[in-house]
This record gives structure tokens, sequence and C-alpha cells, in this order.
């Protein structure tokens, strides 16, 4: 093995370029492991601390700010997307201060509306691709998924790993697909979803935050929304901490999105704390931290309106996208 | 042999008194001595989404018992003082609660409210005990449970009947049906008369929810207390959790808080103080609440068969429907 040149963790992640194939290529491959206690004595403790006034305010609108408005149901049409567009662009009618979104998460067909509704806004088009949510198809399908998806016009690719080969240890099968699925995106960015609802425990996700990473994700994402349960504090912690193991090896930075899970704007002020306590300001922006989100921004909104009128909101006077 | 001598040594043992107390003491002691033993007080909480929580804020105020109490309380306790938040809380599991409660046919809510009649019948002791000791007599305490009982049978019996007397079939010139139908507002929120302290509450809050809509109630803070009593008897019903949410606390820290909010469709407000009355209707106006408020009524009125119940009761809490159907398709 020549990959262990310079003593960095960076050398590891060159393992995967260097023809060896196969479990034995990632044996240097080794991920310190999770204090599943401290982890989650951590997160708790972060979640406890108190925000208000200014402060909150100033963290809903950034919470908006970063949200990928999502829509990933079989039913979606072209008329619910645009409807969702409208939203993400101008979130609440009363304040144009508020928003937009950074994004709209859609399915592959669906991708020309939206690109269509949201010309000449900031608002990105992340489209799912890669057999979502299950990832259980062969790789020339996958691929295909994602050309496909960045032809139609998608800014981002969300794409999921494949769990199965990530459970029985072929993690050369998962480092492949997603260098693989990176070089079909082209310039479109990739977000990686590790489904860690489905990987079983925190050594598992760190293990493969590690790997999707170092296989050139620009983004590492916890769930599809479809598993229970989807993101959490401690997990997104855990992926947290890979981020920014990664930045001190080598100096880039990798983005995070929790999905799944998120609903309340107390939450989502909870995963910024945590977000700036382990990254920094540095990540305080929609180009490194998103929410994948659909019920969250309509209680995001009650509570800044709450602030602005000293009133406590009715859920009727919102719309449902 | 050995088995039987063994089985003689341990009758032998279990004849013998217990000396694992303190002191030892021959059997006779301790049969004839009442054992002190340390009565276990209860911890009074707010009922809110279908469980007894305290407030989020921390904070209690105190009630006083009346002289000679028998139950374990200590003679002064006390019970949470809800807040603004509590509030909040309150008003989000009322109406996350709401869309099953309305949806369940209106008989199944008489058989509810029957079933927390029966619950009440049970525990008719110590609600009659809760309200005596807050410094009612008994005699009047008994009449009151019994009139709360009835008055539980009285809208359980109401709940699958007030459709077909509310609604109506219009006459209208065209070739059209016209109904009118009730149905329930939304999340309506009661401030409960001071006295009587148990049949106030359940007098203002049960045709509330009999019409199909969800409920936050300040208690009275003369005696909370049976307020939590009595929402012990909604916990053993069948009632679901959020339906009818019990706060205790100060009207006039929580009156213009439940008014504001806007997701309350309706306030009732039994009020004394007529400041607070009219601070209740100015807040209520942002979202066009339904807004009641009242000066309570004598403690004999809500006995009153006439005065203290009725349909009226019930059609104060439910909007009108009217659809239009064609004729003859």
């Amino acid at each position: 093995m020549s990959t262990e040149q310079n003593g960095s963790g960076l050398s590891l992640f060159r393992a995967g370029s260097g023809g060896g194939r196969g479990p034995s290529a990632y044996a240097l491959f080794n991920p310190p492991p999770v204090d599943k206690v401290a982890v989650e004595e951590r997160a708790a403790a972060l979640a406890t601390r108190s925000i208000k006034k200014a402060a909150k305010v100033a963290g809903l609108k950034l919470a908006v700010s970063m949200m990928d408005l999502t829509t990933l149901e079989g039913k979606d049409t072209p008329g619910k997307v645009r409807q969702l567009c409208q939203k993400a662009m101008r979130p609440l009618d009363s304040d144009p201060s508020i928003g937009p979104c950074a994004a709209i998460c859609v399915y592959p067909n669906l991708v020309p509306v939206a690109k269509a509704t949201l010309a000449g806004s900031t608002v990105k088009v992340a489209s799912v691709a890669t057999a979502f949510p299950s990832g259980q198809s062969p790789l020339s399908i996958k691929l295909d998924d994602t050309r496909r998806a960045v032809e139609l016009g998608a800014d981002e690719i969300d794409m999921v790993i494949d769990r199965g080969a990530m459970l029985t240890g072929d993690y050369a099968k998962v480092f492949d697909e997603i260098a693989a699925t990176k070089e079909a995106c082209g310039a479109a960015h990739l977000k990686v979803i590790l489904e860690t609802g489905e990987l079983g425990s925190y050594d598992v996700v760190r293990r493969a935050s590690d790997l999707a990473i170092a296989a050139g994700a620009d983004f590492i994402k916890t769930s599809t929304g479809k598993i229970q349960p989807a993101a959490t504090l401690p997990v997104t912690l855990v992926m947290l901490e890979a981020i920014r193991d990664y930045y001190y090896a080598s100096g880039r930075r990798i983005g995070m999105k929790p999905a799944g899970g998120v609903r309340t704007a107390k939450q989502s002020l909870q995963y910024l704390v945590l977000l700036r306590e382990t990254l920094g300001d540095a990540w305080l922006t929609p180009d490194l931290f998103r929410f994948g989100a659909s019920a969250l921004l309509n209680d995001v909104l009650m509570q800044l309106e709450k602030e602005r009128t000293g009133a406590y909101q009715a859920s009727e006077d919102f719309s449902k996208d | 042999m050995e088995g039987k001598k063994k089985t003689q040594e341990a009758e032998r043992t279990s004849d013998r008194p217990s000396v694992t107390g303190d002191a030892p003491m021959t059997r006779g002691e301790s049969r004839g001595k009442a054992k002190a033993r340390l009565r276990v007080a209860k911890a009074y909480k707010m009922y809110v989404g279908g469980a007894f929580v305290r407030s989020e804020s921390g904070r209690y105020f105190q009630v006083e018992s009346a002289k000679g109490h028998a139950d374990a309380d200590a003679d002064v306790v006390n019970v949470p003082r809800g807040s603004r938040k509590d509030v909040r809380d309150a008003v989000l599991a009322a109406k996350n609660a709401l869309g099953g409660w309305e949806k369940r046919t209106p008989f199944n809510r008489g058989q509810i409210l029957y079933r927390l009649a029966e619950v009440m019948e049970s525990r008719r002791a110590e609600l009659v005990e809760s309200i005596a000791r807050a410094g009612g007599a008994l005699e009047d305490a008994e009449r009151e449970v019994e009139a709360a009982i009835d008055r539980a049978v009285y809208y359980a019996g109401w709940a699958d009947k007030v459709s077909g007397v509310v609604a109506s079939h219009n006459p209208v010139s065209g070739p059209h049906f016209g109904f009118s139908l009730p149905e329930p507002m939304g999340v309506v929120c009661v401030l409960a008369p001071e006295r009587p302290s148990l049949l106030g509450l359940l007098s203002t809050t049960l045709p509330v929810i009999t019409g199909g809509n969800t409920c936050v109630a300040l208690a009275s803070a003369e005696d909370p207390r049976t307020a939590i009593v009595f929402s012990e008897c909604l916990a053993t019903s069948d009632l679901p959790g959020g339906v009818l949410n019990v706060l205790t606390g100060h009207a006039d820290e929580l009156a213009p808080v439940m008014a504001k909010h806007r997701e309350v469709i309706a306030i009732d407000a039994w009020l004394v103080d007529a400041d607070l009355r009219a601070k209740v209707q100015a807040e209520g106006a942002d979202n066009v609440k339904r807004v009641k408020v009242r000066v309570p009524m004598d403690p004999d009125s809500w006995l009153d068969e006439r005065r203290g119940q009725g349909l009226s009761w019930i059609e104060r809490h439910l909007e009108t429907k009217t659809v239009w159907h064609p004729m003859g398709v």
C-alpha cells in the first residue's frame, strides 16, 4: 500500500482512485469510532440554548434562505411544483425581506417545470436521482437517471447511496457509485444521501460520511424523508464532525443537509446552533448548509409573524404550498 | 428427613415477629398500635394534550385547604401557574386534536361524554371532598357534583340530536334544495367562572366539545384543584387527548393571550373584572373571533337546569354551512 504518504488523513482518500478495488483497497480507510453517549449528550446540550428576539428573527430568516423546499410524491403535478416555486421565491406575501429559499427539490420529470417557473430568480433546482429512494438499481440506470436530470436542467443532484452495500461492507461499491455519479453530474452539485435511519449506528454513519466526501460529494445529506427516523441532531453532529475533520485535513469545505423530521422553527434554530458550534461561521450560508423540508417553512413563517405582530398565528393563514 | 426438618425451621421463623424495624417489638405491640405512615401528597398538574404537565415556566401559585380537611395534602399546596407558552402549547394540542374529534360521529361523541359521567360518578366522593376542602359546605358540594354529573349526561344526550334540531331545509325560489347544517368552529377558549369550580367549568366546556370543537379552558383560580381532579376524570374517560385541555393560573395574565391567539376561533370568558372583559374584547378583534364576555352568574343559577344548560350553549359555538343542491339529479 502506497497510500500512507504524508501521514495526514488525506492520503486515505486517494485509496479509491489508486486502482485497487474491493474492500481491501480501503483497509486504511479507518474512521474514528463515535462515542454514542457523548454525541447524544452534546447534541442535547446544544439544543437547550435559548435564542430570543432579534437573534431568533435573524436565525429564522437564515433558515428560510437555507431551505430546500421539497416535494417528492407520486402525486406531484406541474401545478403543485409551480406553486411551490412561487412560495420559494416569495415565502411570505407581506414581507419581501424573508427568503428566497435556496432551492426546490423535485423528481426529474418535474425539473423543467421548476426550471421554467424559477427563471430569473436565485432559487436553484435540485433533483433526486440514482433510483431514489432505494438506490437498488444497476449503476448504469442510476447514471442515466443522473445525466437525464442534469440535461433537464437540474442545478443540484441528490443521490442515494446503496445502503445494502454499505451494510455488507462493500465500501468499494458505494465509493465507486458516488464517484461515477459525481462524474455524471458534470457542473451540477452533488448531494449524497446516506439515509442514516437505515445505517444502524453512528459508526456506520461516520464511515459513510467519510466515504461520500472522499468520493467527491459537495454535500452530505442525512435522509430521503421516506424512512423514520430521518434527520436527528446527534446524527447531524456526527456528519458535521466528519466534515470538520475533512476540512482540517484538506482545507475543502463540504456542505451539510439534514432532511426529513425538521418540522418546527425551534428545531431549525437548534440545527443552526449545532452547525455554528461544530463548523463555525463560515458554514452559516446556503452554499454550505441546507434544510430539506416541506412543513418547516410554514412553521418558521408563523414564528416570524409572531415576532413581528406579537400574536400567535393560525396555520390557516399560511398557504399550504 | 432432612427436607422435613428444614420446613419446620421455616415455619418457626415465620412465626416470629419481624425484627427488621428500628426497635424490636412483640406481635401484640405491632398489632395494637397504628403504624405511622407518610401519606403521599399529590403534585397538581395541568391537563394538556391528554397528559398532566407542569407549567413550562416552572411557576406555581398557592391555594389553601379548609381547616380539618381529611386528604393527604398540606394545608397550603402549589398549583401550576400557567404561562403564555402553556396557552400556546395547549392551543396547539387542541388544534391537533380537532380533526379527529370533529370527524367522530356525533353518536360516538355522546357515548364518550356519557362515559365521562360514569367516571365522575365513581369518583363522586373525591370530587365532593375536593370542592369541600376549598371552602364549601359539604351539602353544597354534593349538590354541585350531582348537578355536574347530570349535566355531562345532558350534553351526552344532545350530541347526536343537535344537528337534527338546528339544521334546516330552507325554502328557496328555484329548482334547488337549500340545507343549512351546523359545523364545529375550531379551537375555543373558555375562562371558567371562579365558583362553582366544578359545575362552572363543566357547564362552559362540555357544550363546546359536544358540538365537535376542541377546547382550552382556564380553571377557577380560587379552587383549581377540583378542576384537576375533574381532569383526572377526563383522562380516564374515553375522551381523546387534546380535546379538552385544562390550564390553571391567573385570568388577568392568560385571558389576553387567549384572546390574541389567532388560532383560537372563539372565546367564552366569565370574568368579574370589567377592565379585563374590555381587554379580551379588544384583543379578540384582530382575527374577528367570536368573543363572548360575561359577568359570572350567581352559584345557584349554575345549578338551575333552565339557566345553566341548554341547546343554546351548544349552538353558540357552531358555524352554519348552507349548501344548495339542484333538484332532480
